[in-house]
Parts: structure tokens; C-alpha cells; sequence
């Protein structure tokens, strides 16, 4: 079964507000931004009939923005806003990055940051650098706006904790003080564009004058049913000089954390032994 | 009604305003250069530009594009005069059955026009420049790679497609 326009009941709001309280009134509609994801879905038939909020027309929430805190980056921000912002590039480099690699040009000049966040796809490729980033997310509904740490946006595949109404209005990054000692990002996939990611990590890293790790951050996606921070060895190595013995028993400590599955991109095994590599790559400095 | 602007010239649509993009290209506009491929946004043979960014028109509801400027594979060039792309996809084979060719085309073109974009990308990529192109920006066969990543051949081969914009790119140093 093919897409059938005619089936569907489209809202157009022109304006946040009107876009809130259309939501309101039209709880169940599905929002729609830059449709990178759901039109495939849509083209396949599976979404006939259904009510759509389409978003895309609210001029406002597509500008990024920094400020002395932080970076804003409205919802609708594309991926190629996204690597265009100097200040992003400059401070978010590992978001930047991202963003270079999710499927390919025709996709970032389309999909949103806030699509992809509300899309909420255990492989979400922005999900690793926004969790170490620790960024947070405004959402705001006709009654009510709300920040949400981003370590508590998703509960599941594809579910967030928005709720009926709820939209996603911007992102906010705050910026690291002081500078990591060392950032990583790295995606793994079939081929370098459109695959999707058998694992994808962004890794900070924090080192004292004396070697010693004052704090490290260190995310995998498609890696469990969301992004995962690895805080068992997070935890493990502060404190510590990043001895080989210290980086293999960090290595063993990312089981915890995650939970792979085999699926149709990979198997838990090859995820489990590359996410380690990755781990050691980063602990490395190699 | 659905306003918008197709190569140049105000077009409107009138139909359910869900309507995929390409489908009003090629079904109501008439404009077949377009090519549906696969309809999940893998492929890029279905590759326009809207704003002068490139696109998949599949995975577009026409509502989304009221008020903007399109511009289709139609607008690129004339049998008379071709684009530097067309040329040089000819003089260098970069066409075979052709259903990938007017994506590679328009994403191509839509990188060539870009001064910004390829700078960072270069640097990120960390490739050797190559080619001056335009007003201080250079550019590499693995940024076009890169570009093109999103267009799928299945017959050409990739090599003849890389070496087709290359040569685009050697002759002509100022793009349309």
C-alpha cells in the first residue's frame, strides 16, 4: 500500500502559539517537521488517515543561538544549519560531526534536530554528542514549557517522555568550562553515508596536569533501546592515570551499560567488540 | 492552493496538499527528469532543489514547499546549451541508463553553487585540495564523493560520475 494524500487531516499552523493550541485541541496528530523519517513510513501506507501537525512553517524555532551559557538551537535547526553555525562548530564539534554523517546531504538539509530527538531511534546518530554534552530540552505545550535533561527524554524505542500536546521547542547546549582535554566521535556503519549505525560513541575527556582523569564522558547509540551513557566506567577510570590495565578493565566495564541486540544491521557480539575498540580508541588517544 | 515556484516560473497546485513533491512534479507539472527510486530517501534519483539546497522530493508533502523555489534537472540546461555538468557527464561517460543522472546533477550542481559548505568540510575531512574552484574554496575528489554519497548508481559506476564533476570543475571555474 502506497501513501493516499487524500486520507490525510493536515494542520498548518502558522505561528507557535496557534501550533500549541492546535495541538491541544488535536492530541493524537502526529507533528511533522522536515518529514525525513516519516515520509518513509508514510510512502510504505502506514500512516493513512492519521491527523498531521505540520510544523514546519514556525520560522522561529529553526535559529541557533548562543548566548554566555550556551548554544539554543531551535528545534527546527536542520543537520546543515546545524555544521553551518560557527559557534557550534567552534565548541560542539562532536554534534557538528554528527550531523555530517547522518544519511547524506538531500537528508541534512531536510531533517531537524527536534525531529530526530522526538523521532527517538535507538540509533540516532545527534544522541551520543548531546548525552555527553549533557544537553537539555525545552518542551513546550499550550499550558505549560518544561526543560528535560536529555539523559531523560527517551523511555524506549521511538518514545519520548513528551506527551499529547507536548512539542519540542529548542535544545540548549551549555558550553564546557573548562575545555575537554579530548573529544571523539565516531559512527560505525555498513559504508560512510545513509547506513544506519551498528554503533555510534562521543567520548570527553578531562585530564589533570598529573594524567589523571578528572572526568570522562562516554556515550553509545544503537547500543541498547536509546543512548546510554557509560557510567560504570565513567565512574572507573576518575581519578585514575589511563594505564593499559586501567583502559582494558574500563573496556570490560562497558557491558554494563549496555544491553546490544542482534538485528537486521548487526549482531550483539560485533557491536559489543567495536564499541569496546571504540572505548579504547578514545581512552587511548589514539 | 499551494503556490510555489518551478524553474523560474509561478506554478500552482490545487490538489490534497499531502501530495508528495515529486508526484506533482512529474504527474501534475509534468516534469519528468525527476526519477522515483526507491521512495525512502536512500537513493537520491528523485534529487531536486529547493532553495538551492538539494532534496529528496519523495519525502516531501507539497504543502511544505508553499511559497519556495524549486528548481528540477528540466532548469539545469538546454539540448543547445548544456550545463558544465551536463557537458563534462557526457565527454566523461558519467551516464549509462540514466535514471540515477538527473540526482547526481542536481546535488552536484547544488554543491558547486555552495562556497561555504565545502571549506569546513575539507578541513574535517582532512583531504588534500585539489581544485581552486570559485572564490577561494577548494575542492577534492573525496569531498565529491563525500556530495554525492546520497545518489545511488547501479550501473555507471562511481568513478566515471567523480571524474564527470571533476572536469566540470577544471573547465569552468566560475558555476551558473
Amino acid at each position: 500500500m502506497r501513501g493516499a494524500p487524500d486520507t490525510i487531516i493536515l494542520l498548518r499552523p502558522r505561528s507557535t502559539r496557534q501550533a500549541l493550541e492546535v495541538f491541544a485541541q488535536n492530541p493524537h496528530a502526529v507533528p511533522l517537521a522536515g518529514g525525513t523519517d516519516f515520509m518513509v513510513s508514510w510512502n510504505m501506507g502506514l500512516h493513512n488517515g492519521k491527523t498531521v501537525l505540520d510544523i514546519s512553517a514556525l520560522r522561529s524555532w529553526r535559529k541557533i543561538s548562543a548566548a554566555k551559557t550556551g548554544v539554543r538551537i531551535g528545534a527546527l535547526a536542520t543537520h546543515a544549519d546545524l555544521q553551518r553555525h560557527p559557534a557550534l562548530r567552534r565548541e560542539f564539534s562532536l554534534l557538528t560531526e554528527a550531523c555530517s554523517e547522518i544519511g547524506a546531504a538531500a537528508i541534512q538539509n531536510r531533517g531537524t534536530l527536534g525531529g530526530n530527538i522526538a523521532n527517538a531511534s535507538p540509533a540516532g546518530d545527534s544522541f551520543p554528542p548531546q548525552a555527553v554534552y549533557e544537553a537539555k530540552v525545552h518542551a513546550v505545550s499550550a499550558q505549560a514549557r518544561r526543560l528535560i535533561p536529555f539523559n531523560e527524554i527517551f523511555v524506549g524505542v521511538k518514545k519520548t517522555v513528551l506527551r499529547p500536546g507536548e512539542l519540542i521547542e529548542s535544545v540548549e547546549i551549555p558550553f564546557l568550562k573548562p575545555r575537554p582535554s579530548r573529544q571523539y566521535f565516531r559512527k560505525v556503519g555498513t559504508r560512510a553515508a545513509q547506513a544506519l549505525s551498528k554503533t555510534v560513541a562521543a567520548g570527553l575527556l578531562w585530564l589533570s596536569r598529573d594524567g589523571r582523569v578528572s572526568e570522562m564522558r562516554f556515550a553509545l547509540g544503537s547500543m541498547a533501546t536509546m543512548v546510554r551513557r557509560l557510567k560504570s566506567a565513567e565512574h572507573f577510570v576518575q581519578g585514575k592515570k589511563l594505564t593499559s590495565e586501567v583502559i582494558d578493565h574500563a573496556c570490560e566495564l562497558l557491558a554494563k551499560d549496555v544491553s546490544p541486540i542482534d538485528d537486521v544491521r548487526s549482531t550483539a557480539q560485533y557491536r559489543l567488540k567495536v564499541s569496546r575498540n571504540l572505548l579504547r580508541e578514545f581512552l587511548s588517544g589514539r | 492552493m499551494i503556490k510555489l515556484t518551478v524553474n523560474g516560473k509561478k506554478r500552482a497546485f490545487c490538489g490534497p496538499p499531502f501530495k508528495r513533491l515529486i508526484d506533482v512534479l512529474r504527474e501534475d507539472f509534468r516534469l519528468t527528469g525527476a526519477k522515483e527510486g526507491c521512495g525512502e530517501g536512500e537513493c537520491g534519483a528523485c534529487a531536486v532543489l529547493v532553495e538551492g539546497q538539494a532534496v529528496n522530493s519523495c519525502l516531501i508533502p507539497v504543502c511544505q514547499m508553499d511559497g519556495r523555489k524549486i528548481e528540477t534537472i528540466e532548469a539545469l540546461g538546454t539540448v543547445q546549451k548544456l550545463h558544465p555538468l551536463q557537458e563534462a557527464f557526457i565527454e566523461e561517460g558519467g551516464a549509462q541508463c540514466g535514471i540515477c543522472t538527473p540526482g547526481m546533477l542536481m546535488t552536484a550542481c547544488a554543491w558547486l553553487r555552495s562556497h561555504r559548505a565545502p571549506k569546513h568540510s575539507l578541513r574535517a575531512h582532512g583531504a588534500r585540495p585539489l581544485l581552486k574552484y570559485g572564490r577561494g574554496t577548494y575542492r577534492s575528489p573525496q569531498d565529491i564523493r563525500r556530495v554525492l554519497a546520497g545518489n545511488l548508481c547501479r550501473c555507471t559506476g562511481y568513478q566515471p560520475i567523480v571524474n564527470s564533476v571533476v572536469r566540470a570543475m577544471k573547465r569552468h571555474r566560475t558555476p551558473k
